[in-house]
């Protein structure tokens, strides 16, 4: 260790201050500390400080995606390789986790590989360090995609999302917009064709007539029978993007987030909440006398765990800046975002993934529930001001 | 009468090297130091040149723009030098200490019955005015203001601070005279906290209004405990007074002497001597950790939290009763960044696995533990943070400069060492106090 510090710090001199590659330091500066926590110590305020940083949070996030990661991965040959004639006694696990990873793997490098370029050329630019944001987000983007998106389009959405989604409001902890979630909707805008319909759900469906690749939303919407029990959803046997399907792994990463405080379970518990209350709604239709249809009728507990909800409540909700920040706030904001969800996906089925939309229009509103939240804080301080005032004059 | 205050929210550091309760006397400094920056937003305008003699209660400078707040010499001897820093900016007057002191006589007063003006005065003649600090801002009082009360904490809750119960319990008679000088300043109450170690210390202690506060750090802090009695309004004024500066302003009365003398806890976990020091105000480090610690220790007069740094052969600051002794942290970690490694380092969040061990005390050293990043963690500060008021949205007004965001906010009920916590535990590694104590520079300049 003493070994590889000393190659680096030699290695780093000629990016020192008033040195000749200085502007460039936040680049190597970047590398450096992913290897060492720096030897910066306190020079005023609080002389200790807490042992976590942002790196560690970040990483916290990446470490609760890694269980959904690797079932979409597995999931992604399984519902491919599973509709073969050769694999009708089974799929071999290494055969369809290899044969998704071919497909995601290159996908996860090409998101990181621009995502990063351009954070790095942002922070030498603007002359500060690299923010450690993209690397949740650089991994999140390929997960909310389609398996056959080609690489070009991933790219571009990256490119999108980076720019103007996030560096366009001035980087890190200033955006509006969940990134990821602006790459997802960048691409279902750009790219309809690739991003939604019935075949691009499972790995070569588009080409191959014999694979069907419908999720179970698009089938609720066309009214075909849905051949899924909600074990297979619960568990993700299901066709969707890459990692949205399994609502146990997200859960296995949802109950990480919670337990080192990463993720906000007021977002988490609410956004599932809000979703429950709409669907019961939409369930209880037939009793009022309205027929309803298939996606309405859908029990509310499958709606739980079908579709993005999950992998959205539990990973893209709960991205800090871009949700509410006070206590209530993000109670509202988390329901909101379940309510909406549930309600897109069943009203217009044309925009099967409701949460994407529900969040991205949640992020719009949260600074209001936010300044709401505040004012009633402000309201009561000037209440008191006026009381004391009062009875001075009085 | 008391009231009960249980604080809810917040965090108490439990750190390696606490002071050991024995009192022992410390050796005379050959020479003692008035450190005007101490005093916030003092510009001091010096009385007395170099070379000058002066007795213990000696007005050494007063404050260019509140003159009738006098600062006077802890010690009589010389004044020996005037040490300055760029544009000429006084950062101390060293005062060279003879054997023994001599005081300047300010003659006894019976604090309970004399009147107002007589009391104010010998306060502010002797330089015990300085001991009254005012909130909002936390700067020196303005003897002209009239303070809706006056609070006074004698609750420790910051990490390795001096016990105030331990340190007041030999004082309970000056103390119980300073509280009759300091009602005749406010019309208003005195609001007297205690906590578990003082209450047995101060429950028979007149003219106050007795608070009996429990909680975890910063239930110590006078301001949360305003907070919680009667918060600050806009264009109120009150005061605030250290609990082992009362006996000081009592004995004045009592004796008619300028007697700074406190209790300073040397405590941390460098720290040899780890016990509770008799001094007087200004007196040097050396006497009571030597001059020979290392450069891998950091002097701290103060807590950790909210002290300040000095070197060796320096001044312990005059507000302070704590010297915290830790090691530097200038070493780098391989892949600190991992979850669940460096469990030994304490973490608020749960990132580390230190939370399974509650008992365990920590050994912290002064490293950073990251880098500052954009603010992008939301609701750790409010962990730690018990006011009714968004913590970090306050600091956002404060950085944005909004005057009325601020006033809105709240920026009256709080001080810098209020957002010590949020120092320590925001993921980002903003500097929470300094922004407060910006954004209230700002106030007094623009609102005053």
């Amino acid at each position: 260790m003493e070994w590889i510090r000393q190659r680096l710090d030699k290695f780093k001199e000629p990016f020192g201050k008033g040195k000749k590659l200085e502007k460039y330091a936040p680049a190597i500066n970047a590398l450096d500390t992913f290897l060492f926590t720096p030897n910066h110590t306190t020079k005023t305020g609080a002389h200790i400080r807490d042992g976590v940083d942002l790196k560690r949070t970040m990483i916290t996030v990446v470490l609760a995606l890694i269980p959904a990661l690797i079932f979409g991965m597995w999931n992604g040959g399984y519902q491919y390789l599973h509709q073969l004639p050769e694999y009708a006694d089974g799929v071999p696990f290494m055969d369809a986790f290899l044969e998704g990873a071919i497909k995601i793997v290159p996908m996860i490098v090409v998101s990181y590989a621009i995502g990063l370029g351009i954070e790095f050329a942002f922070a030498i630019f603007r002359g500060h360090e690299v923010n450690e944001g993209y690397l949740v987000t650089g991994l999140l983007i390929p997960m909310v995609m389609p398996i056959d998106i080609p690489l070009w389009m991933v790219g571009v959405s990256v490119v999108f999302s980076v720019i103007i989604g996030k560096e366009a409001f001035g980087g890190t902890g200033m955006n509006i917009l969940n990134p990821a979630l602006t790459a997802r909707a960048f691409a279902f805008f750009a790219y309809p064709t690739y991003m939604s319909g019935n075949t691009v759900w499972v790995h070569n469906a588009a080409s191959v007539d014999a694979i069907s690749g419908e999720t179970i939303l698009g089938k609720l919407a066309s009214g075909t029978e849905v051949p899924y029990s909600t074990m297979d959803m619960f568990s993700g046997l299901i066709p969707g993007s890459i990692s949205e399907t399994s609502t146990i792994c997200i859960l296995a990463g949802a109950l990480l987030l919670i337990l080192t405080k990463v993720g906000s379970w007021r977002i988490i518990v609410s956004g599932f909440a809000g979703a429950a209350v709409m669907a019961l709604i939409f369930n209880s239709l037939p009793s009022l006398g309205v027929e309803g249809n298939d996606l309405t009728n859908f029990p509310w507990y499958n709606h739980l765990v079908i579709g993005g909800l999950a992998f959205g409540v539990v990973f893209m909700a709960t991205d800090p800046v871009s949700a509410a920040q006070t206590m209530k706030g993000k109670w509202i904001y988390g329901f909101l975002i379940g309510f909406f969800a549930i309600m897109i996906r069943i009203f217009n089925p044309a925009y099967p993934e409701g949460i994407m939309l529900a969040i991205l229009l949640m992020n719009v509103f949260a600074p209001v529930i936010d300044h709401y939240v505040i004012q009633s804080n402000v309201k009561k301080r000037k209440k008191r001001l006026a009381t004391v005032k009062e009875v001075k004059t009085a | 009468m008391s009231k009960d205050i249980r604080i809810k929210r917040g965090l108490t550091l439990r750190l390696k090297g606490e002071a050991e309760k024995q009192i022992v006397e410390a050796p005379r400094s050959k020479t003692y130091a008035i450190k005007p920056p101490d005093f916030h937003s003092v510009v001091p305008k010096m009385v007395l040149k170099e070379g000058a003699k002066v007795l213990a209660g000696d007005e050494i400078f007063f404050s260019k723009y509140t003159e009738e707040v006098r600062f006077t010499s802890p010690v009589s001897g010389t004044l020996k030098e005037i040490k300055r820093a760029e544009k000429r900016r006084i950062v101390e007057v060293i005062i060279e200490a003879d054997a023994t002191d001599s005081y300047k006589d300010f003659g006894k007063l019976n604090a309970a019955t004399a009147p107002a003006e007589a009391v104010k005065e010998k306060i502010l003649a002797s330089g015990c005015g300085a001991f009254i600090m005012q909130r909002p801002y936390d700067i020196v009082a303005d003897p002209k203001d009239t303070p809706k009360a006056i609070f006074i904490s004698a609750v420790t809750t910051a990490p390795l601070a001096a016990d105030l119960g331990f340190v007041l319990k030999d004082k309970v008679k000056s103390f119980q005279e300073g509280i009759y000088a300091l009602q005749k300043l406010t019309p208003g109450k005195i609001h007297l906290s205690v906590d578990d170690s003082s209450y047995p210390v101060l429950k028979d202690i007149e003219g106050v209004e007795l608070h009996k506060v429990s909680g975890p750090h910063p239930a110590g802090n006078v301001g949360v405990q305003i907070h919680e009695i009667d918060p600050v309004n806009m264009g109120e004024r009150v005061w605030v007074v250290g609990a082992d500066h009362v006996p000081v302003i009592g004995n004045l009365f009592l004796t008619g002497y300028f007697q700074p003398k406190k209790l300073v806890a040397v405590a941390g976990s460098e720290a040899k001597d780890k016990k509770y020091y008799e001094v007087i105000i200004g007196a040097n480090s050396a006497d009571l950790i030597g001059n020979q610690i290392p450069d891998d220790v950091r002097i701290i007069s103060g807590d950790v939290l909210t002290g300040d740094q000095i070197s060796n052969n320096h001044y312990l600051g005059f507000y302070h009763n704590t010297l915290t002794l830790i090691p530097e942290g200038n070493n780098y970690r391989m892949f600190g960044w991992l979850p669940f490694t460096y469990n030994n380092i304490h973490s608020n969040s749960k990132t580390s696995l230190s939370w399974l061990f509650p008992k365990r005390k920590y050994e912290p050293t002064t490293n950073l533990h990251g880098e500052e990043r954009a603010l992008v963690v939301t609701g750790e500060m409010e962990e730690v943070f018990p006011m009714d008021i968004y913590p970090m949205q306050l600091l956002k007004a404060c950085m944005a400069g909004d005057l009325e965001k601020m006033e809105n906010l709240g920026i009256y009920e709080v001080v810098p060492e209020d957002f010590a916590l949020i120092d320590y535990v925001n993921t980002s590694k903003i500097e929470a106090q300094e922004i407060i104590r910006l954004g209230l520079d700002l106030m007094i300049t623009e609102v005053g």
